[in-house]
C-alpha cells in the first residue's frame, strides 16, 4: 500500500516540477537554461558563516571552513590524520631548525597573478602578526624563498610540529593584498572588527571565488575556472552559503529541500535525519574534548589528588556519551583523541563508585562538602544537560554541587574570574596534537609565557610539564609519541582534568551529494572536491 | 497639530536618552565582544589590547559621552560583528523586518475584521463557536512553537497512515491529512527584486510571496486572534447601543448598518490597540525571524546579543523606541481623523 502511495507522490512531484520548470523558463527567459544543463549547485546551511574574508583576523571554525574553500593550505589532514600535498608538494627537513618545502608550479590566483614562493614568505610572515595567529607561530623564526618554487621555514629551536603548522598557512596573494586603498590605508592591515582591506576582498588560489557576500545572510561562491587541482573529481560550480544558526531550522530546511548539505545536526534530530527518505546522515568522531576542572585554589580537598580521582570515578562516562549524547560523542579517558599522537589506549573510563566512595574517605571526606558549578549552556553539544548529569553523580560522593549555567557570551568572562568552584571546558587543540591540550588545560600558569592560559583550577605537577616541554623539542616522532603517552597517563592518575567524552559531528545532505569523502573529524568540509552526481532530468 | 508633532519630537528625543543609558548601563552584563572576536588560545595581553583599542577600559562615564558626542551627530559607533556603522546595518535589515510586518498586518485585517464581525453578528451559530475555539488555541501557544509546526506541516511534509489504507474512505483521508510540504523553510529566497537603495523585496515574484507565507502567518497567529476577539466584543457592545436600534426601527437594510454605522464605531477602539499592538510585533519578530532564518532585525538583534555586539544591540533599541513613539503617534493622528472630537493636544477645547 505504501509502494502505491509513494508512486502517487513521485508522480504529483513530477508534474509539479515539470510545470515549475516551464513557468521557471518562461519567466527566466534564456539567461538561466545554458547553466542548467552543466551546473551543479550546492546550497548550503552552515550554523555560521565566515566572521570575516580576511583570513588571519580572527581563528574561528567558520573562517577556517571559508580559507578552506577560497584558498589552499600548503598541506592539509586526511581522514586519517595523516598530511596531502597542497601547494606544497615535497617538503624535508634540512637540518635541526630548517624546513625546505617544494612548491607547486602552475598555480594562479583569482585575481591572475602566478603563485611562487614570495607569497608564503608574505603570508607566513602576516601570520605573525596577527593577534590570534601569533602565538601559534611563535616557534617560526623566519620563511625565505629559495628560488620561485622553494622556500624554507626556519624555526628557533627544533620543532617537531612545522607540518601541523603549516595546514594553517593558506598563501595569499600578496600582490593583490600590498599598497594603499582609496582611502589611504593599508591593504594587508589586519584589523579587529574594522572595516579593513582584506576583511572584504580576496585573493586565494582556492577552488571558490566569492561572488557576492551579505554577512549574515548569504555569502555566493563561483567554482575558479583557473583552479590548478584539474585532477580532483569535484564538480560543484556554483555554492550559496546561507547560515542557519538555529538548530531546528537548519534540519528543516535540509528536509524540506531548501538546501542540499547541512552542518552540525543536532543529537535530538539525529534519529528524524537517518530515518528521512532522501537524505543522508554523516558522523565524524570529533577530536573535541569536553571535561571539567577542578578549582584547587578555592576548594582545599581538590589540592589531594585522591578527591580528584574520586570525582573522576563517581562521573559515569559511558552513561552520559550513551543516554545523554544519545551515542553522539566517545567517552573519553584521556585528553587525545585517537589518531593524535599521544593517545594511549590504556587510558579508559573508570566509574567505579564504591572505589570512589572509599577514596572520599581516606582523604577525610566522607561527609563531602559543598562546591559551585559553572558550565555554558549554549557553546557545547547539550552542555547544560550534561553538567547537570554530572552535579548529580557527584552527590554519591557527597559532593552537593551548586549548578550555574549561562550563556556563551557571558560563560568566558565569568570563566576567566576562576570564582566557581569547578568549571565545564572543551577544548580542541589548533595544532591537532596532544601537546596542546597539556599547554592550555594542565599546565602551572604562567602569566609571563602564556602557559595554563585555561587551566582554570591552578592544577600544577611539573613533572609532567617537564616530559611535554621535552616532548615539544623531540624531533624523532615515535620517541616523542611515547613521551606524550606517558604524559597522558601520568594525567590520569593524577586526574588534572577530568574528561568526559569527545564530541562527534554530524553532517547530513541530500542524496547525490556525496559529502561522505569530504568531511573530517576537523570540521571542514573540503568543497572543492565534493562530487553531485549529476540529475539527468 | 505642529505642537502635537514637535511634542512627540521631544518625546522621541527622551526615549532614545532613556534607552541609550539603559542599554550602557547593561552592557557589562551581556558579557565580553572581545571574546567574540578572537580564537580561545589567543592570549590575554592581546585581548587587552584589543579592549583597550576599542575603548571597553573606559569607566562608563567616558564611554557613554563618547558615545553621546557621536550619536548627536548621527553616529552610533560600528558593529563589531559586521565592521560597519550600526545604523547602516540596522538600514539594511529594516526593510525585510517590514515587509514580514506589513504581510503579518495585511492576513490579521483581511482575516479579523469578517470573522470578528460575524461572530458578532452571529454569536451562537457554530461557525462562530468554531472561531472562538480555534482563538483561544491561537492565543496560548507561543509563536515559536506555531513556526515549527507550520514548517513541519507545510515545508517538510506529514505523511499520515492513521487510517486503513486498504479501504476507499482511509485512503482518501490519509491522502486528506497528509502534506507534501516543499513550502520554503527559511530566509527570503533568491529572486529578490530591488526596489530602491537597500530595498530589496519580496512582494514582486512568487517565489519572494512563497517565502514571505510562512513567516507571515506564523507571526500572525499571535495577534490574530486577539483581534478577532476584540473586535467581536466592541461589535457586539456597540450593536446593543441606541442608534443601532434606532437606524434599525427606521428600516435601513442590516447590511448598511453592520458595515457603515456600527463597524465605524467599533474600529475605534481597535485602531488604538492595533497600532500598539503593530509596536509590540516588531519584537515578536525576533522570535519568527529566528525560526524562519529571516534576515531582519529581529534576527539580527538576537545574533548581536549572542556575540555581545554592544553598538548594535544600543542602537537597535534605540531604533525600535523610535518607531514605538511614531506608530503612536501616527495612530493618535488617524484617531483624531476618525473621531473629530479627539483633542490631540490635550487642551482645554
Amino acid at each position: 500500500m505504501n509502494n502505491k502511495q509513494r508512486s502517487k507522490g513521485t508522480n504529483m512531484t513530477l508534474k509539479k516540477t515539470l510545470l515549475a520548470s516551464v513557468i521557471g523558463a518562461v519567466v527566466a527567459g534564456t539567461t538561466l537554461l545554458p547553466m542548467a544543463a552543466s551546473a551543479e549547485t550546492l546550497r548550503i546551511g552552515y550554523s555560521a558563516d565566515p566572521e570575516t574574508l580576511d583570513l588571519h583576523e580572527q581563528l574561528s571554525g567558520g573562517v577556517l571552513r571559508f580559507s578552506h574553500m577560497a584558498f589552499d593550505p600548503l598541506i592539509r589532514w586526511t581522514k586519517d590524520f595523516e598530511f596531502e600535498p597542497r601547494l606544497a608538494t615535497e617538503w624535508e627537513q634540512v637540518d635541526e631548525t630548517t624546513m625546505r618545502m617544494t612548491l607547486r608550479e602552475g598555480v594562479t590566483f583569482h585575481s591572475g597573478n602566478e603563485f611562487t614562493a614570495k607569497d608564503v614568505v608574505w603570508t607566513i610572515e602576516r601570520l605573525k602578526e596577527s593577534p590570534d595567529y601569533r602565538a601559534i607561530f611563535e616557534p617560526v623564526a623566519r620563511a625565505e624563498a629559495v628560488d620561485d618554487y622553494t622556500v624554507e621555514i626556519v624555526t628557533t629551536e627544533p620543532y617537531p610540529l612545522l607540518l601541523n603548522l603549516a595546514t594553517y598557512i593558506f598563501p595569499m596573494d600578496s600582490e593583490f593584498y600590498s599598497g594603499e586603498t582609496d582611502d589611504g590605508s593599508d591593504k594587508a592591515e589586519i584589523v579587529k572588527a574594522g572595516n579593513s582591506f582584506a576583511s572584504r576582498n580576496v585573493s586565494g588560489t582556492g577552488p571558490f571565488i566569492v561572488t557576492d557576500r551579505r554577512q549574515g545572510v548569504r555569502v555566493d561562491f563561483e567554482r575558479f575556472e583557473d583552479y590548478w587541482d584539474t585532477e580532483s573529481e569535484g564538480n560543484v560550480s556554483r555554492i550559496v552559503l546561507t547560515p542557519i544558526a538555529e538548530n531546528a531550522s537548519r534540519v528543516a530546511a535540509l528536509l524540506s529541500g531548501g538546501v542540499d548539505f547541512i552542518d552540525a545536526v543536532p543529537p535530538n534530530d539525529l534519529e528524524r535525519v537517518r530515518e528521512a527518505d532522501d537524505v543522508n546522515l554523516v558522523t565524524v568522531d570529533g577530536t573535541r574534548i569536553i571535561g571539567f576542572q577542578m578549582n584547587e585554589e578555592r576548594v582545599e580537598a581538590f589540592q589531594d589528588a585522591r578527591v580528584r580521582q574520586a570525582v573522576d570515578l563517581a562521573i559515569n562516562q559511558e552513561a552520559i556519551a550513551d543516554r545523554l549524547m544519545r551515542g553522539f560523542a566517545n567517552p573519553a579517558g584521556q585528553m587525545s583523541p585517537k589518531g593524535y599522537s599521544g593517545h594511549n589506549p590504556d587510558l579508559t573510563p573508570r566509574y567505579d563508585i564504591e572505589r570512589a566512595q572509599e577514596l572520599m574517605a581516606e582523604a577525610g571526606y566522607e561527609d563531602g562538602f559543598s562546591i559551585e558549578m559553572i558550565a555554558p549552556n549554549n557553546r557545547y553539544v547539550n552542555d547544560a544537560q550534561i553538567a547537570q548529569a554530572v552535579s548529580n553523580m557527584l552527590a554519591q560522593i557527597n559532593i552537593d554541587v551548586d549548578l550555574r549555567t549561562m550563556p556563551l557570551a557571558q560563560y568566558w568572562p565569568e570563566y576567566d574570574t576562576r570564582e566557581s568552584d569547578m568549571a565545564m571546558i572543551g577544548w580542541h587543540a589548533d595544532t591537532e596534537d596532544t601537546a596542546n591540550f597539556f599547554q592550555y588545560l594542565t599546565f602551572c600558569i604562567d602569566e609571563e609565557t602564556g602557559a595554563g592560559q585555561y587551566n582554570y583550577g591552578s592544577y600544577c605537577n611539573e613533572e609532567i610539564d617537564a616530559l611535554v616541554t621535552a616532548a615539544d623539542s623531540e624531533t624523532d616522532l615515535e620517541k616523542r609519541n611515547e613521551m606524550l603517552r606517558e604524559a597522558e597517563a601520568m594525567l590520569y592518575e593524577d586526574v588534572g582534568y577530568i574528561t568526559l567524552h569527545w564530541q562527534n559531528l554530524a553532517y547530513a545532505a541530500t542524496d547525490g551529494v556525496n559529502i561522505e569523502p569530504v568531511v573530517n573529524a576537523l570540521d571542514f568540509p573540503y568543497l572543492g572536491d565534493l562530487v553531485i552526481d549529476s540529475s539527468d532530468d | 497639530m505642529i505642537a502635537f508633532l514637535i511634542k512627540r519630537l521631544m518625546h522621541a528625543i527622551l526615549v532614545m536618552f532613556v534607552i541609550s543609558v539603559l542599554a550602557f548601563a547593561i552592557q557589562d552584563n551581556l558579557g565580553d565582544p572581545v571574546l567574540q572576536m578572537v580564537g580561545q588560545s589567543v592570549p590575554e595581553s592581546e585581548r587587552e589590547e584589543i579592549r583597550e583599542r576599542l575603548g571597553l577600559n573606559d569607566s562608563f562615564l567616558v564611554q557613554y559621552v563618547r558615545f553621546a558626542k557621536n550619536a548627536v551627530q548621527g553616529d552610533f559607533g560600528n558593529s563589531y560583528f559586521y565592521r560597519e556603522p550600526a545604523l547602516e546595518v540596522i538600514a539594511r535589515h529594516l526593510p525585510a523586518t517590514l515587509e514580514l510586518v506589513f504581510a503579518s498586518t495585511l492576513i490579521i485585517v483581511l482575516f479579523s475584521v469578517p470573522i470578528g464581525v460575524y461572530s458578532a453578528i452571529k454569536p451562537r451559530s457554530p461557525i462562530s463557536r468554531l472561531f472562538m475555539g480555534v482563538s483561544i488555541i491561537g492565543i496560548s501557544i507561543p509563536v515559536f512553537l506555531t513556526a515549527i509546526v507550520l514548517i513541519q506541516i507545510f515545508a517538510i511534509g506529514v505523511t499520515v497512515t492513521l487510517f486503513p489504507e486498504s479501504t476507499g474512505w482511509g485512503a482518501w483521508l490519509n491522502a486528506l491529512f497528509s502534506t507534501e510540504g516543499n513550502m520554503p523553510s527559511f530566509g527570503r529566497g533568491y529572486e529578490l527584486v530591488n526596489v530602491v537603495g537597500n530595498w530589496d523585496t519580496n512582494l514582486a515574484t512568487w517565489n519572494g510571496l512563497q517565502h514571505l507565507v510562512l513567516p507571515a502567518v506564523s507571526l500572525a497567529s499571535i495577534m490574530l486572534p486577539l483581534f478577532i476577539r476584540l473586535i467581536r466584543a466592541e461589535m457586539m457592545e456597540v450593536l446593543q447601543s441606541e442608534y443601532v436600534k434606532y437606524a434599525r426601527a427606521k428600516g435601513i437594510s442590516m447590511r448598511r448598518v453592520y458595515f457603515v454605522h456600527a463597524l465605524k464605531n467599533t474600529m475605534l477602539p481597535v485602531i488604538t490597540v492595533g497600532g500598539v499592538q503593530i509596536g509590540t510585533m516588531v519584537a515578536y519578530t525576533i522570535l519568527t525571524e529566528t525560526v524562519f532564518q529571516w534576515p531582519g532585525m529581529g534576527l539580527m538583534f538576537l545574533d548581536a546579543i549572542n556575540r555581545a555586539d554592544i553598538p548594535l544591540i544600543v542602537s537597535y533599541l534605540m531604533i525600535v523606541g523610535v518607531i514605538f513613539v511614531v506608530t503612536n503617534t501616527i495612530v493618535d493622528l488617524i484617531y483624531g481623523m476618525v473621531n473629530p472630537t479627539v483633542k490631540l493636544t490635550g487642551k482645554p477645547a
